[in-house]
């Protein structure tokens, strides 16, 4: 028995301060001018992708004790770039990463129900927590939280939120001269929410925007994020790209959701992934090694290995061989404000096995950190690349992807000209949208058209 | 008189709802029902730019609008609720070309580096035409949305309980506003230098660090945003008496007060340059506009016509902070001279009705003022600080000739300021 066709799902995050971009294109525009976003969104737009993507990162990032310099460095503030782009375009979703360490609920719902309002239904909300103090210096109240709180808060600030996008229905406003009303109801907006991080209460003052509340993502990938993102979200914004990770992390999660009495259709798994295009696949794959050679330069490499030794290496040459020496084992020092350094459990035996692959294969640093590191996901002609993420989608590693180009902001352009039309000629992608909110184009109901309610309790 | 032209007028108008009369929303005009969508201040929006004007003010709170003093009201025959300002002035940025925006901002309970960073991307997505108004809340209601502390209940500002309350907040809005000012300037121009040679997309020495400190706040920096394209976009603030004024004078570009007539004018006036002179800001310019909430008609018994019913709809004789004005362009021309005479040096306009006010501004009174020599006949400049004739400021991090860094300006902290009021 066969399975109906998925329709797939696509995204663009754009790109910024990350270790894939790579600036020194010369193709490579302005990271913070609007015309950068407006082209972005433009041309996400006219490939019918299902919305726009923003991380964010609230202190500069700093290895060494210095602000790191090698990637990108800078961003707008993430709602007021989606609020700019919601007038330059008129489909595509907008979605945002906001801090639940670093805001408060009553703050960050207006902030989404408004950017709702204004952009007629197409606000998203990627939530994620924080993890140290580093960046809570930028912060009035700080924010450092123990591991255990984070998701408690980050759990108890999305419901608060939610409390907030729900105390007003929908029908308050009469504005009727004739009888003398503006409002139907005094208490519109009225709230109390009292639980362990927050104890409020009053009324909201945004009236209930298009789709009700934000479309929910979450991207964290531990135990209690999984189990957050059943629970709560719309979409998972996740790391697992390829068939295999792809598959089973789709299962663990999807398997979560009857739990929850929610059905496998309410949760979207959205892997990021990078891609690079060729005429041919061979020309994509010698392309491919030229991008991950301009993404790692050697003061990169090195910066690299700082993250597994966390000892200052400037000394070495990155053309030469690795460090004799083993990594410091003790309190990681060397890298803060980035996710990345959680990812080596084990910096002996990492060090270890690369400086064995590297007399392997006689690598320098620089070799090595290329040949280890991240290879695009989706590499190959415009055909291959169109068949492989049509594969993976049907295949249930993932239900669509959030592309991440490698050049701002031409970098979605190519995709957009030759793998969409592919795609759509497959029948597994829009030809044109079929609504006009981010609700409609991910097939999620209206959270006032849900059955069962989960949110009413 | 002299025969020197006049010096020309700076006009902003200041957007609120359906207009700033309670009962605007009832006119057929008004449009209430779109108040929630980016249609109606993009149109709003759109007739303060013909009308060749500096800026709009967007209007903002934490908390309901209410008809009393710092309580919710519960009424339901006036506009409530409304979209956060920023999110509208960023919504509005790409669809206009010359007018400057500024988007009231509530400093109490909110974020100095998240409003940095709204504010500095506000002047990316607008070219250069960022603003915000600071505003305090002193409503109990409004802190009980954040529950991060409770504020005393007062019912105006004249006891001195009352002034001791606000004051610390006007304390700590000073102290925010050093912050957002720091940050715009955390990066240096030029501090993204793309260097692929050695590998380097910025020159971290022109990225700094503002480690601030009072008894309100700590913030480390520097911004996550680069310097915005107006070095520092415009602060305003409202101010009704000494401590706000106090505000306008150390930490403003403009300044918004409500005087009745150019006595008082002159009045506020001198306080506030006195208090720019003990800020060491005499170099400086700081724009005082006066705000006046205008009925603007053909003729002056239509506007007080047009008022009357207003009144009576709303049930009670409309009265505020500002005077208000109800008569023809030409005699509205007539009192901003008559102001401008006392010192001021522009208006912020608080339409009475939206839908017909903002297009009596733009479509009548601009042209008498223009036929008058006292207002632009086109956008002579890109940026909103090149409208208010402000120039371009120098970063306070910059190297010196000599490749030193200057050392940041000491600010006296907050109590000492208090005391000084």
């Amino acid at each position: 028995m066969s399975k109906p066709q998925k329709q797939i799902h696509l995204a663009a995050h754009f790109p910024g301060v990350n270790n894939t971009t790579v600036w020194s294109d010369p193709e490579a525009g302005s990271h913070i001018e609007f015309s950068s976003f407006a082209h972005f969104a433009r041309t996400a737009e006219r490939a019918k992708f299902d919305f726009l993507f923003l991380a964010e990162g609230l202190r500069l990032r700093e290895q060494g004790g210095r602000i790191y310099d090698l990637d990108v460095v800078g961003r707008p503030d993430t709602f007021t770039v989606l609020s700019a782009l919601a007038a330059v375009t008129d489909h595509l979703g907008l979605t945002g990463t906001i801090n639940s360490t670093f805001n408060e609920p009553y703050e960050v719902a207006r902030q989404f129900a408004s950017l709702d309002h204004l952009s007629g239904g197409r606000s998203a909300w990627n939530v994620v927590t924080s993890w140290d103090a580093f960046t809570g210096e930028n912060f009035r109240r700080g924010g450092f939280l123990p591991q255990e709180e984070r998701y408690s808060r980050a759990q108890e600030f999305l419901a608060t939120a939610h409390e907030l996008f729900d105390s007003w229905r929908g029908d308050e406003i009469l504005a009727d001269p004739a009888v003398g009303a503006f409002l139907r109801d005094a208490k519109a907006g009225a709230f109390s929410h009292t639980g362990q991080h927050f104890d409020i209460h009053g009324q909201f003052n945004v009236p209930r925007s298009p789709q009700g509340r934000p479309v929910i993502f979450q991207a964290g990938d531990s135990e209690e994020g999984r189990e957050f993102a059943a629970a709560e979200a719309d979409a998972i914004f996740s790391r697992h790209a390829t068939l295999d990770a792809g598959r089973t992390f789709y299962a663990d999660v999807k398997g979560r959701l009857a739990r929850y009495g929610r059905g496998p259709d309410e949760l979207l798994i959205l892997p990021a992934a990078t891609f690079v295009l060729g005429d041919t696949d061979a020309e994509a794959q010698d392309l491919a090694r030229e991008v991950r050679r301009q993404q790692v330069s050697g003061a990169t490499a090195l910066k690299h290995l700082e993250f597994v030794w966390n000892r200052d290496l400037s000394g070495y040459d990155p053309d030469g061989p690795l460090p004799d020496i083993d990594p410091d084992v003790g309190e990681h020092h060397i890298a803060r404000g980035r996710a990345q350094v959680r990812m080596y459990r084990d910096p002996l035996a990492t060090a270890r096995e690369w400086r064995e692959r590297a007399a392997a294969n006689n690598w320098s640093i620089r070799d090595l950190v290329i040949e280890t590191g991240n290879r695009q996901n989706f590499v190959g002609s415009a055909d291959t690349v169109a068949r492989t993420i049509d594969e993976l989608v049907q295949a249930d590693a993932s239900d669509g992807f959030i592309l991440v180009p490698h050049l701002t902001p031409g970098g979605l352009d190519v995709f957009a000209d030759t793998v969409v039309p592919l795609l759509q000629e497959r029948g597994v992608f829009r030809t044109e949208y079929e609504g006009t909110t981010l609700r409609d184009h991910l097939g999620l109901a209206h959270p006032d058209d849900r059955t069962g309610a989960r949110h009413a309790s | 008189m002299s025969s020197t032209p006049p010096a020309p007028l700076h006009l902003a108008v200041a957007l609120d709802g359906t207009g700033w009369h309670p009962a605007s929303w009832r006119e057929p005009v008004a449009r209430p029902r779109e108040l929630f969508t980016a249609g109606y201040w993009t149109d709003l929006v759109a007739e303060a730019e013909r009308g060749l004007l500096d800026f709009v003010t967007i209007e903002d709170g934490l908390g309901l609008q209410s008809s009393h003093f710092l309580e919710p009201d519960d009424r339901t025959d006036q506009v409530r609720g409304r979209l956060d300002a920023v999110l509208v002035a960023a919504r509005i940025a790409p669809l206009s070309r010359h007018i400057g925006l500024v988007p009231t901002a509530v400093v109490t309970h909110t974020e100095p580096f998240h409003l940095s960073k709204a504010v500095a991307t506000l002047d990316y997505v607008s070219g250069g035409r960022a603003g915000v108004r600071v505003q305090i809340s002193a409503r109990p209601a409004d802190a009980a949305h954040f529950g991060r502390r409770t504020l005393p209940h007062i019912d105006g500002y004249e006891t001195p309980g009352a002034r001791e309350s606000v004051t610390e907040l006007f304390d700590e809005a000073a102290d925010y506003v050093e912050v957002v000012r720091r940050l715009w300037d955390s990066w240096e121009d030029g501090a993204e230098i793309r260097d692929a040679a050695t590998g380097r997309f910025i020159d971290r020495d022109k990225l700094h660090y503002i480690d601030f400190e009072s008894r309100h706040f700590s913030v480390r920096g520097p911004s996550i945003t680069p310097r915005p394209p107006q070095g520092q976009p415009v602060v305003s603030s409202l101010a009704h008496w000494t401590v706000p004024n106090q505000l306008v004078a150390r930490q403003a570009d403009v300044g918004y007060i409500t005087p009745h007539d150019a006595e008082q004018a002159r009045a506020t006036l001198a306080e506030i340059r006195a208090e720019q002179r003990a800020a060491g800001r005499s170099a400086e310019t700081v724009h005082v506009f006066a705000d006046l909430v205008v009925f603007l008609d053909d003729e002056q018994t239509t506007a007080e016509a047009r008022r009357d019913r207003l009144d009576s709809a709303a049930g009670e004789p409309y009265t505020g902070d500002a005077r208000i004005f109800a008569g023809t362009p030409a005699q509205l021309a007539d009192l901003l001279e008559e102001f401008q005479s006392a010192g001021l040096t522009g208006f912020r306009l608080r339409p009475a009705v939206l839908g017909h006010d903002l297009p009596a501004i733009s479509r009548s009174l601009v042209p008498e003022l223009q036929r008058r020599g006292l207002f632009r006949r086109a956008y002579e400049a890109d940026t909103l600080r090149g409208l208010l004739g402000l120039p371009r400021p120098a970063n306070r991090y910059a190297s010196g000739p000599d490749g030193r860094e200057p050392a940041p300006e000491p600010v006296a902290p907050a109590a000492s300021r208090a005391a000084t009021a």
